[in-house]
């Protein structure tokens, strides 16, 4: 019991020295004490490494003294989705989400859907890569485009799963590039890993994947990446978009955070405050820089309005490729 | 000779006494946290890596190699002694190490276990340090074709595990492919025998269903025949240390599953299951004694420990000569190397030498530190196996049902798990074998996805298959080692 009270009693005296220093107006919001994080995936995952970067800087900052990354991994994330929507929450939890997470959710038909938790911010993008191995004859995005017309299924493409970022751009690409999206041969690998060798040995003639699974084989020069995705070029990134090789398209993926819908108002203004705060640092931005993270910032009403457009769009490509 | 150089100053970096320090520290904490249940390798390292966050490169490489090691090598010990395997790499581990620990030879499967592991970690260490960009190259040259093949291939070691019956024995392996389609097929984005449960979707956890099998099931076994049998001793019988018998007739499967281990560990989909069954397949072929095993055959820990362990390091080859994570825990530690700039790629060694020999290097220390903490510990191990057994069997239970749930913080597992330990008590009752059940489960999905992946890509043309050479001739050794004994057994009984 002593022990008990002089840990109390400890806590208390730091509590009001900290409180003490902070200036008047970060006092007004109180802040987080604990976050559990959930991770809809397995740890090294996309979603898992967005997790932990964030417990990272805001435990070094001290925006939340104690943030834990928990993994419920599993059906495109709708596991974890709906664990974290279904079950009372004893602590703050926050959830990382993105864009597998939405085309999974059509995809399983899960009835937890993201209509269910509370946007908090937009975090982070990637863009796609089209690759092909350094050997290969299609030198340009029209190279490639013109073997896609003439045969669809003599092209493989090497991607992550369906209803993921790389199944969705194939498709959209396809359409763009009016050819059938259900005549692709898309072949699934489990993870940007496996499509790096599946191209570089050879085995498919395209692959598409996040630009950064690629980035070093590109600057060494045994892959060829022939556009990215994205809206703008990539810094300091010799390579083509779409829409400068004549595909009208643009796709990015993302990954945010979003609140349990259940959370204290108090709690969800201070995590609010805390990722705000976060995204201003610049350990975050040294975080984003090594792992090749572009930063795609949103705010909550943004980040919701965005959701909700985002669902339409992967919805609608699910549907052209034949997935729903 | 310039490698050489370049490790010798690896060296010099690595053995401060400072660095040491936190190369121990990573080894105890990796350890203890492998022992838990349901805690793999992927988990242990992602919870130890931020302690790391802030530190010199040099002292936070050392520790990585022994949290890597050390996470690596603790799930062999809960697979030897409680029959319960933390990852799918220790299952095989777990057939011949728990029945070793049951004739008192526990300590002897542990110590093999950790020898071996050393073992296989410095040879394969070694080969990371002269020949990763040439393994690599090779690996890159298994296509879809040739990864189905060599699923054959390991799918093969079932008629090592099929027991005395063969429709019991194949009755298992069935039973095991069945669970393996559960779950979303890749190629389609379909839900198959999900019943409409989400938590189906990724499919059945290999170690649910051996820890079911293994533990839940062989202890509901024992405890129903508790009364009418004569307590087993399962504590320490004799000496603790390894006999000049158990050394004779482990190297040599330290050695082999050294030689499977690594090749196949660098292949970007080899997986770390697969050479531990080619192992135990290996070395029950070429045993004197093939009926021990099963029984508790040293061979049959010796090998796959030293296969598990070698695949480990050549994880590391793909990972750090193309940046190409193929494990979870590959894709951790390639996000840590990120944070001190080390960017994995074809250019890494070239660009970066003191970072990357620093890490071979303190790979080699990991690996005799590692030693170094076990061979000590297993008499305390050991001490597990003398504790009363109503408190044994209910702590294996707990333990196996704690473990089922962290895996994925999920009720589901736990059920599941009680489902296949039922299942499993009555497979016992019916001296059903339930490794083949294990070797189908973690082999039918592997194969079915390379099988459909080669199919695809040349758009329908099974001849695939067969065109390709790599491919050919995994298929006839496999048809081989099917066929052979047959033939031999057959002669044998016509002489």
């Amino acid at each position: 019991m002593t022990d008990l009270t002089r840990r109390a009693f400890g806590v208390l005296l730091a509590g009001t020295a900290a409180a003490a220093m902070i200036p008047a107006s970060a006092r007004a919001e109180a802040m987080l004490s604990s976050l559990e994080l959930l991770a809809p995936s397995s740890p090294g995952s996309g979603y898992d490494q967005l997790a932990r970067a964030v417990q990272g800087v805001l435990q070094s900052k001290g925006l939340v003294s104690a943030v834990e990354v928990v993994n419920v991994a599993g059906g495109g994330g709708t596991v974890g989705l709906a664990q974290f929507v279904t079950t009372r929450p004893r602590k703050p939890t926050a959830l990382i989400v993105g864009f597998a997470l939405v085309g999974g959710v059509l995809s399983t038909q899960s009835a937890v859907t993201l209509k269910d938790v509370t946007p908090i911010a937009r975090l982070m993008g990637d863009v796609d890569a089209i690759v092909v191995p350094a050997s290969s004859d299609i030198k340009t995005l029209a190279d490639l485009v013109a073997k896609l017309k003439e045969n669809p299924g003599a092209v493989s493409w090497a991607g992550g799963s369906i209803g993921g970022v790389d199944h969705v751009t194939a498709g959209l690409f396809a359409k763009a590039a009016g050819v059938d999206p259900t005549a692709i041969n898309y072949v699934v690998h489990a993870g940007g890993g496996e499509v790096l060798a599946s191209v570089l040995g050879g085995h498919a003639t395209v692959g598409i994947s996040g630009y950064e699974e690629f980035r070093a084989q590109v600057d060494s020069g045994d892959l060829r990446a022939l556009a990215v995705s994205g809206e703008t070029r990539i810094e300091g990134v010799d390579v083509p978009t779409f829409k400068e090789s004549g595909i009208d398209l643009a796709v990015q993926n993302w990954r945010g955070i979003v609140a349990n819908p259940r959370m204290k108002d108090a709690d969800r203004d201070a995590l609010t405050a805390a990722i705000a705060e976060m995204v201003k640092s610049p350990e975050w931005a040294e975080a984003l820089k090594t792992r090749g993270w572009i930063d795609s910032y949103q705010p909550a009403d943004e980040f919701g309005a965005f959701l909700t457009e985002e669902t339409t769009r992967i919805g609608q490509a699910l549907k052209d490729a034949g997935v729903l | 000779m310039e490698t050489f150089n370049a490790l010798m100053h690896g060296f010099s970096v690595a053995t401060t006494m400072g660095n040491l320090g936190w190369c121990f520290l990573g080894v105890v904490l990796s350890t203890a946290i492998g022992v838990l249940p349901g805690i793999g390798p992927a988990l242990t390292v992602a919870l130890l890596l931020p302690v790391t966050y802030g530190m010199e490169p040099a002292s936070a490489f050392i520790m990585f190699a022994g949290i890597y090691y050390g996470a690596m090598y603790g799930g062999s010990t809960t697979s030897i002694l409680l029959n319960t395997p933390g990852e799918s790499a220790s299952i095989v581990t777990a057939l011949d190490g728990h029945a070793m620990a049951r004739q008192g030879r526990g300590a002897q499967a542990l110590a093999t276990a950790a020898i071996g592991s050393f073992v296989a970690g410095t040879i394969a260490t070694i080969a990371l340090t002269f020949v990763a960009p040439l393994m690599v190259k090779l690996a890159l040259l298994f296509g879809p074709a040739d990864y189905f093949a060599l699923m054959v291939l390991a799918l093969t070691t079932v008629t090592a595990v099929l027991g005395n019956s063969l429709s019991r024995g194949l009755a298992s392996l069935l039973f095991g492919l069945a669970l393996g389609l559960v779950g979303i097929d890749l190629q389609t984005g379909q839900a198959r025998f999900t019943l409409g449960i989400p938590e189906l979707l990724d499919g059945i956890d290999v170690v649910v269903v051996a820890v079911g099998l293994f533990a839940v099931g062989e202890t509901l076994f024992t405890l129903a025949r508790h009364r009418y049998e004569t307590e087993e001793i399962y504590a320490l019988k004799g000496s603790k240390w390894m006999s000049r018998e158990d050394w004779r007739r482990s190297w040599k499967p330290w050695l082999r599953g050294t030689a499977l281990g690594f090749p196949i560990g660098a292949l970007p989909a080899g997986g770390s299951e697969i050479p531990t069954f080619l192992s135990y397949l290996t070395e029950k072929r070429l045993s004197k004694n093939p009926e021990e095993f099963g029984k508790g055959a040293i061979e049959a820990v010796a090998g796959p420990e030293a296969a598990n362990n070698a695949s480990a390091a050549g994880v590391l080859a793909p990972l750090l000569a193309l940046g190409l994570p193929t494990s979870a825990t590959a894709a951790i530690m390639l996000a840590a190397f990120q944070q001190y700039g080390i960017q994995p790629g074809p250019t890494l060694f070239d660009k970066q030498p003191e970072l990357v020999w620093g890490l071979i290097a303190s790979l080699y220390i990991g690996n005799l530190m590692l030693l170094i903490l076990n061979l000590p510990l297993v008499g305390v191990w050991v001490k597990v196996l003398t504790v009363p057994r109503p408190w044994l069997y209910a702590g294996i239970l707990l333990f196996a049902t704690m473990g089922a749930y962290t895996l994925n913080n999920n009720i589901t597992d736990v059920v599941l798990l009680w489902i296949i330990g039922i299942i499993g008590f009555g497979m016992r009752c019916f001296s059903v074998p339930v490794a083949p059940c294990i070797v189908g489960l973690i082999l039918g999905p592997l194969a079915e996805q390379q099988f459909r992946r080669a199919l695809t890509i040349s758009q329908g043309d099974a001849t695939v298959f067969l065109t390709q050479p790599l491919s050919l001739s995994l298929l006839i050794i496999a048809a081989l080692l099917v066929i052979l004994p047959f033939i031999l057994r057959r002669r044998r009984s016509a002489a």
